[in-house]
């Protein structure tokens, strides 16, 4: 029991991490369909913004969490930056696959560019730990209160999320832009800045879950976003992209499927199930758990 | 009628010529005293051109992006070492030479080879169902399963053929040349690289290729004219990974052990599914001449920044660009996109007889209007 309830917990706060990457990953493919294969890297800028700034907020004497406005802030520029430089120009010349290698390409850029600033170097940075340690003791396997925080504060993200695309006036801007971009031009909407904020909003989600991956694992490496990244693509698709309540379904699920494979086959295996997911949900019902499937033209 | 033939008969007649003498000059590398450094970098050359070219074949002409083309090279290399080993170990042959382990080699080539299109096969019935974006999604995420599935097969790891457990890391390989070896055998992957090269510009040639660049312009024009498009569409995947396979039973040759770290999607050397993209990128999609052109230059910029002096005599900031060449390859990579969104050579082949003809008869730089030229066929 205290294994299954461990594993459980694994998951589930594995789960939310992915979710909140996935919701990220949704809001871009939905809106420009395209995979930004860089998203994954934001959460590599947003633990190293953490790595520089938690030290400071603990001089301070403020509570070392609230790095996560920093690092929300810098990811959003980074995304930002990223559509404004690369993904914009791409996109008047290029096809869809010339877009696609540039989100590689963007990707390895940051990845390498990483590398490159002297302060942050090829080797691994030590986050200082975030949240206090400590939590709830359940019949043989402990609740941190980290895991709890990282379980609610990404249910609530996605809430304010779902809402806000619902019911205000630039989440239904882009919401039409997502459907139909020539129409929403003529509505009044303004496209390239409504795709501006998407990226933007994404990569500060990538901020947040910069937080809850540190917070769990201590360490950032210029590496750490690309399985992270892939593992949230693939909630993603399997929540069906697009969706917002898919996204975070999806990460859930893999994040359970993670560890309890890891946990009770194989953990060297444990990528290989997830990938497997991917391939099967891909060939099984391409729209996703909670997405819509849409016909081809002609 | 007559110009067309005589042009194709010269064609081949140079070519098998060039050949020829590429091959006769890599033959006699020891006589010509080359170094082990040097024809080092040759073989590497070797199975670099194949695996770009290789890839073009499913990038450029069938128009789809894979991005777990290594992991078709690692299922070569594996399936080259394991399968010399084994003939080793049942005495076929005890030293690198002779008929035997010729015959023992051919064998491996090709095992290399067909399995990987095996492999590709499999791996693309299913995937070749998507498009686009997840196509490249599911492709790296097979490339990356064949990767872990090698690293948990116990015959694949250690001393090879279950000697030992299962390892990301192979330390035995019936067919890993070493010194002396790399020169004396250096004629092999040239005869090789000539060949596959050979054999992919007929297939895009062939009606087949036809038909894979129809689907690439417009799949539903092109099933609509009665194309067997998903047929077309593994069967080049398959083709391209038959490649990448005989490319990794290059890349076991000259290696004397085998990790698969080599065939992931990235890492920090330029042998991986990623940076074989950004070659086909910068080269251009539908040219095996610019692939050929962009796997050499890039291998060998590569290599000069890693190991060239000139680079310590630029300035400071430079150097430091410089020291994570991948992040040049990619920012170039960014600006031949917006720039030039179909690469570098676009999908202009080279022809050596139209070359060497143009040349001789004074007309370089002169375009032949064309209506003379249509009159002379």
């Amino acid at each position: 029991m205290g294994a299954f309830l461990t594993a459980l917990f694994t998951g589930l706060r594995l789960g939310s991490v992915y979710a909140l990457v996935a919701l990220g990953y949704t809001m871009v493919y939905g809106i420009i369909k395209l995979i930004n294969f860089a998203h994954g890297d934001f959460i590599m800028v947003g633990s190293y913004t953490l790595f520089f700034t938690v030290p400071v907020l603990r001089e301070a004497g403020v509570p070392a969490w609230l790095g996560v406005i920093a690092a929300m802030l810098v990811c959003a520029a980074v995304g930002m930056a990223t559509e404004l430089m690369a993904y914009r120009p791409v996109r008047k010349t290029g096809t869809n696959m010339t877009a696609l290698i540039t989100a590689i390409a963007v990707s390895l850029i940051l990845e390498n560019l990483a590398q490159a600033i002297p302060a942050i170097g090829p080797n691994p940075r030590t986050v200082n730990s975030i949240f206090a340690s400590g939590g709830v003791s359940l019949s043989g396997a402990t609740l941190s209160w980290a895991t709890l925080i990282t379980i609610v504060v990404s249910l609530v993200v996605m809430f304010v999320l779902y809402s806000f695309t619902r019911g205000t006036r630039l989440g239904r801007a882009m919401r039409a832009v997502s459907e139909d971009k020539q129409a929403a031009t003529l509505m009044g909407i303004n496209v390239n800045s409504t795709i501006l904020i998407t990226f933007g909003i994404g990569a500060g989600l990538a901020g947040v879950a910069a937080l809850m991956y540190v917070a769990q694992y201590p360490a950032a490496t210029n590496v750490m976003g690309t399985t992270l990244g892939l593992y949230a693509f693939v909630a993603a698709v399997l929540g069906g992209i697009g969706s917002i309540p898919g996204a975070m379904l999806g990460g859930f699920v893999i994040g359970l499927v993670y560890s309890f494979s890891s946990a009770y086959i194989s953990s060297s295996l444990a990528s290989t199930f997830v990938y497997l997911i991917l391939i099967a949900v891909l060939l099984i019902k391409p729209a996703g758990m909670l997405g819509k499937n849409i016909g081809e033209k002609v | 009628m007559t110009n067309r033939n005589e042009k194709k008969a010269g064609g081949y007649l140079l070519n098998t010529l060039l050949s020829a003498a590429v091959i006769v000059l890599a033959a006699m590398a020891p006589q010509l005293g080359a170094s082990v450094k040097g024809v080092t970098i040759l073989w590497q050359l070797c199975y670099f051109i194949i695996l770009a070219c290789s890839l073009n074949l499913v990038m450029g002409f069938l128009g789809q992006l894979s991005l777990g083309h290594c992991g078709f090279m690692g299922v070569g290399a594996y399936a080259a070492a394991l399968i010399s080993l084994a003939f080793q170990r049942a005495g076929i042959y005890t030293e690198k030479s002779g008929a035997a382990f010729m015959l023992v080699l051919l064998i491996c080539i090709l095992a290399a080879g067909l399995l990987a299109a095996l492999v590709g096969l499999l791996v693309g019935i299913p995937a070749l169902r998507m498009k686009g974006d997840y196509l490249a999604i599911i492709t790296l995420g097979f490339g990356l399963i064949i990767v872990n599935i090698i690293n948990n097969l116990p015959f694949c790891g250690m001393g090879g053929l279950s000697q030992g457990s299962a390892a990301p890391a192979l330390y035995a390989n019936g067919l890993g040349f070493v010194a002396k070896q790399l020169v004396s055998y250096l004629w092999i992957p040239v005869v090789l690289t000539i060949v596959c090269v050979a054999a992919m510009f007929m297939f895009v040639r062939s009606k087949y290729g036809r038909a894979i660049m129809a689907i690439r312009d417009n799949e539903i024009a092109a099933a609509a004219s009665g194309i067997d498009v998903s047929h077309y569409k593994v069967l080049t995947f398959a083709v391209g990974a038959f490649f990448a396979g005989i490319a990794g039973a290059i890349f076991a040759m000259c290696s004397s052990t085998l990790s698969t770290a080599s065939f992931n999607f990235t890492s920090s050397s330029i042998l991986n599914s990623t940076f074989i993209v950004v070659m086909v990128v910068i080269g251009g999609m539908g040219s095996l001449t610019g692939s050929s052109a962009a796997a050499v230059l890039l291998y060998l910029l590569n290599y000069t920044i890693k190991n060239g002096k000139w680079v310590h005599a630029l300035p400071l900031f430079m150097r430091q660009a410089f020291a994570y060449p991948m992040l040049v390859y990619s920012i170039v990579m960014v600006v031949v996109i917006i720039f030039r969104p179909h690469g570098i050579f676009g999908t202009y082949e080279f022809s050596l007889y139209n070359s060497v003809s143009e040349l001789f008869s004074g007309k370089r730089g002169k375009k032949v209007p064309v209506k003379e030229a249509a009159e002379n066929e």
